[in-house]
């Protein structure tokens, strides 16, 4: 580190309170990427391409995870534009559904690739039948009955599980199917846990 | 899943975990851990035939007492901010003489076999046991520290977007059923970081902060940080500061 970078986080020190979020700015992102890629190894399908942060990740760390209007619409765009919606009707088995959202493998360094589930009760509640869900994301429970299961829902709901960041660019959600981790299929049984109105989410 | 840094504290206070642990704490299979770790203190290895009672801790070469709560810290001699793990690898290397492919090659042990780190860490972190945590703040490479370990904390990447924040940053949500504390804050830090390393009682295992480092980036979704690294320092600093003050009481027990 130069003795001027020293000098800077020093000086952040002592005019932050303690251990409160500060923004990170263009060098300090550039510093914490190269810091990563030093100080990491891969393992498994861990791979060290993953500590290169992308220009989304970029803004909500600059930003505290609070972008301006303008950019935050700007990001969204352009997450929502590569979002590849299938054609036809996106609702597949609430059944599968319910095991890709009770799974809470994928995507680390100990998880085979491929096998993936969407960890999401890990933050929502869904089913009425599960009690052991998180509590970091909203409630899900009768979210088809309380929004009908048009075509238009059924694309947001794809759409949200595909990218969340589309309509909200620093979601805490992870972008399920932008980074690989769910397919078509999975995201489509997903949308039915929270569509079909044969599903215990709507009943 | 596993991912919590331990119920303790305010939050296990609140919980079941709170009467679970009172039961187990006073018949700790902690100290088994500790008799081995004096023994691998004491124990001559590595081409220079020594063993590492004359490693410097910081408080002076073989001084344990109250070494571990004065940790991390930075060392002229390595020009940089150590934990306790990162410390050791370097007197293994330095005092021993040990390469450090052959000193890191099996950190983490499991519930038939503890590694020489877990066992190390346990007996010295024992002696600390009572005494206030108080780790390294004046130094300007400890201020960095501290200041890089916050940005870390709150640094999104990854495939999952995840920074600690992501599990670790609002009181009172879950995961499932576990509640994660907000180490930022320094009133779920101190029982946390008071408490570290600790028995596990779910992997009938004795785990290590670096350890807990590496287990929250497998849940980041991130790749493995290489061992008694910058990165797990700097967040070590940040939150063993966030509980300065805080008496230390482990090695613990953790579910």
């Amino acid at each position: 580190m130069t003795r001027f970078g020293l000098f800077l986080i020093t000086l952040a020190v002592a005019t932050a309170a303690l251990g409160q979020r500060q923004p990170e700015s263009a060098a300090d992102s550039r510093r914490i990427d190269g810091l990563l890629k030093r100080d990491f190894h891969e393992r498994g399908q861990a791979k060290m391409d993953r500590v290169q942060t992308d220009e989304l990740q970029r803004a909500c760390n600059r930003y505290a995870d609070n972008p301006p209007a303008a950019l935050a619409k700007r990001l969204e765009a352009a997450q929502l534009k590569a979002i590849p919606f299938p054609s036809g009707s996106l609702l597949g088995s609430w059944q599968a559904g319910e095991k890709i959202a009770q799974s809470g493998r994928g995507m680390t360094w100990n998880d085979k690739p491929g096998d993936a589930g969407g960890s999401c009760y890990n933050c929502h509640e869904i089913s009425p039948k599960e009690e052991a869900h998180g509590t970091i994301g909203p409630s899900l429970a009768r979210f088809g009955t309380l929004r009908g299961n048009s075509a238009e829902i059924q694309r947001y709901v794809y759409g949200k599980i595909y990218n969340s960041k589309a309509s909200n660019a620093c979601s805490q959600m992870p972008r399920f199917g932008h980074s690989g981790t769910l397919t078509e299929q999975q995201i489509k049984d997903l949308t039915a846990l929270l569509l079909d109105p044969a599903s215990p989410v709507n009943q | 899943m596993g991912l919590a840094l331990g119920a303790s504290g305010l939050l296990a206070q609140k919980s079941p975990y709170a009467d679970y642990q009172r039961m187990t704490a006073e018949n700790a299979p902690v100290e088994l851990y500790e008799i081995q770790g004096e023994e691998a203190w004491k124990k001559r290895a590595g081409p220079k035939n020594v063993s590492l009672e004359q490693c410097d801790l910081g408080q002076g070469p073989g001084v344990l007492k109250g070494a571990y709560a004065g940790l991390p810290r930075y060392f002229a001699d390595a020009d940089r901010v150590m934990d306790l793990e990162a410390r050791l690898l370097h007197c293994m290397t330095t005092l021993q003489g040990r390469s450090r492919e052959e000193a890191t090659k099996r950190v983490f042990g499991n519930a038939d076999l503890a590694s020489e780190m877990e066992v190390l860490s346990a007996y010295i972190a024992r002696q600390s046991n009572g005494m206030p945590l108080k780790p390294g703040t004046s130094h300007p490479k400890e201020k960095a520290a501290y200041a890089l370990g916050q940005k870390l904390f709150y640094h999104r990447a990854g495939p999952w977007d995840f920074s600690c924040t992501s599990c670790h940053g609002e009181e009172g949500k879950r995961i499932r059923m576990s509640e994660l504390p907000p180490l930022a804050k320094p009133e779920y830090a101190r029982p946390v970081m008071a408490t570290w390393p600790a028995y596990r009682v779910s992997t009938s295992s004795f785990v290590t902060l670096q350890w807990r480092m590496n287990d929250c980036y497998r849940q980041m979704r991130m790749p493995e940080p290489n061992f008694g690294s910058e990165v797990p320092a700097a967040l070590l600093t940040f939150l063993t500061v966030n509980a300065a003050g805080e008496t230390y009481r482990g090695p613990a027990i953790k579910r």
